[in-house]
């Protein structure tokens, strides 16, 4: 798909760089997004990668809708083929089932497997984090692997604990604050997504590879 | 200088201009639900447009001056009270110690915005820190403000410094010709898309028509405003892949009734959108009747919604004239 850019509302413009989910268009969001808040441009004020789109929020006091699209025109055109870069890799250590991965025998029974099959296929592969949003710090982490698809809750959860992985469709993800939830829950992890009050809010940031290390 | 909360039935929490740069990782903007008042209310108070106010709605709120102090207040669906005395809005007082000043919620309308001269600042050092820079409070993620919660009796907010003496300050109004043109059943300017495409050209020409109205929904709230009306059709599914959103994007979910997204906003989404508000019309959008007002959308461009938000920011300060007391 060609890259195309369409107003949302007077102050954002969405940049569309595919429709699907898919890696290597994801990369080419992360890569704009970096290479446009390097770029320091007057007006721009921030962006959100998101997985085949690329958000910019900008002061239409200082930029009209003409003038933030040639902008940003030039930049595109300079992530193809360069889309090669080194992710940040963030290891998460976790406690398959137990007391918050309360859906991890469903889950297993579900798909037809062996709660450790779930666990290794699980485990064993490396995520990136595609996009970041529905709470401050949640990650929506792929691809999963197709064993592993499973529909949401009919009925979101009222509560999900802080620290608990999930996974819905192609997603795999991690609960950053108590909320309501849809997804299944599959374990927990004691890292802290979000503390707003530390140097270093966030755990993660979108475009980030992602292992899971099991705890026993 | 301070203002202990003595009485509050509404929904008071502290805003500045929102929480900017944190997008991309999922948190909200937060900020006021109606940005013009706000703004005015620092414009009014002498302050730097980022500066932190109370925000009101839903309800009433009282204070007591603990100090000599300026304050000024703008918004729509209020009454104010100062001492003894009932006062207009978009204009700032003086408040001697000792003082009441009260702010009763009437039948239209729905926000109000209290700037203190100096602005809202540290409460004291524990509470007192922007969170990721700034005082907006985000109620869901319980931070920003005092504690990321809303003013309760008993709270006391402080203020910082004013840029010139109070009396200089105060007495200021903003003249009536400069403000947003606030009613209860606005027509609203959107700019289509860019999700246009996932319904039917009649769902289109339904939610733009001037003899379609929808009514704000009673269940709205900072996150987004519900309405009710001639159901929206899809095309196919009600569904795409998650992207960033903005506040005043209108998302339209698979009951085909239109959320419009408003200041606690998530920052993305996976509903269609079938338009989003012009800057210019926000004001209008937030200070709807929740339960009561009926909106009608219009469809507009980028180039005159820009040039509509432009001529609404435009020249504010040599529109504040001396208040007629």
């Amino acid at each position: 798909m060609k890259p195309r850019i369409v107003p949302l509302g007077d102050s954002a413009l969405l940049i569309q760089l595919g429709d699907e989910i898919d890696l290597t268009i994801n990369q080419r969001v992360h890569a704009l997004a970096n290479l446009i808040t390097n770029s320091s441009l007057n007006g721009i004020l921030e962006t959100v990668p998101a997985y085949a789109t690329l958000l910019v929020h900008y002061d239409p006091l200082l930029l009209s809708f003409t003038q933030t699209k040639n902008l940003l025109r030039g930049k595109i055109d300079q992530i193809y083929g360069n889309e090669s870069r080194k992710p940040r890799r963030v290891e998460v250590s976790m406690k398959y089932g137990g007391e918050y991965g309360i859906d991890l025998d469903f889950v297993a029974n579900h798909l037809h497997l062996q709660v450790e099959d779930v666990i290794r296929i699980h485990s064993e592969k490396i995520y990136t984090v595609y996009m970041m949003g529905f709470t401050p710090g949640f990650p929506y982490m792929g691809k999963l692997d197709d064993a592993l698809i499973m529909p949401r809750l009919e009925t979101p959860r009222t509560r999900v604990p802080a620290g608990t992985v999930a996974i819905a469709g192609s997603q795999t993800g991690i609960y950053s604050i108590e909320s309501p939830g849809g997804w299944r829950l599959i374990g927990w992890t004691p890292l802290k997504l979000f503390d707003p009050e530390s140097e270093s809010p966030f755990l993660f940031a979108p475009g980030d590879e992602v292992k899971f290390i099991v705890e026993k | 200088m301070s203002l202990e909360v003595i009485d509050v039935s509404g929904l008071a929490t502290i805003q500045d201009s929102g929480r900017k740069g944190w997008r991309r990782f999922g948190v909200p903007s937060s900020g006021p639900m109606d940005a013009f008042a706000c703004h005015a209310a620092n414009l009014l108070a002498g302050n730097s447009s980022q500066h932190a106010m109370i925000e009101i709605g839903l309800g009433d709120i009282a204070f007591r001056a603990l100090h000599d102090c300026v304050v000024a207040v703008t918004g729509v669906g209020y009454g104010l009270s100062i001492y003894i005395w009932d006062f207009p809005l978009w204009s700032s007082y003086y408040l001697r110690a000792g003082w009441t000043i009260r702010l009763n919620k009437t039948d239209s309308g729905m926000w109000a915005y209290l700037a203190i001269s100096g602005g809202v600042s540290p409460f004291d050092t524990a509470q007192g820190q922007p969170i990721l820079g700034s005082y907006s409070t985000y109620l869901r993620g319980h931070f920003g403000g005092l504690d990321g919660r809303q003013l309760q009796v008993g709270d006391v907010v402080k203020s910082g410094i004013p840029s010139s003496s109070l009396n200089e300050l105060a007495a200021r109004a903003l003249s009536e010709e400069a403000h947003p043109a606030y009613s209860d059943n606005p027509i609203i300017d959107v700019i289509l898309g860019p999700q246009e495409k996932y319904f039917t050209n009649e769902s289109i020409a339904t939610c733009f028509a001037m003899s379609h109205e929808y009514s704000v929904s009673a269940t709205s709230d900072r996150m987004g405003y519900r309405l009710e009306g001639a159901a929206l059709t899809h095309r196919g599914k009600a569904e795409l892949i998650s992207e960033g959103m903005t506040m005043g994007a209108i998302q339209v979910p698979s009951n085909g009734q239109p959320i419009v997204m408003m200041a606690d906003s998530p920052t993305t989404g996976g509903y269609p959108k079938i338009g989003t508000v012009i800057s210019a019309d926000l004001p209008l959008v937030s200070q709807c009747v929740l339960g009561r007002s009926k909106i009608r959308f219009r469809e507009t461009t980028v180039a005159k919604a820009q040039k509509k938000y432009r001529a609404l920011m435009s020249g504010l300060n040599e529109r504040i004239v001396e208040a007629d007391l």
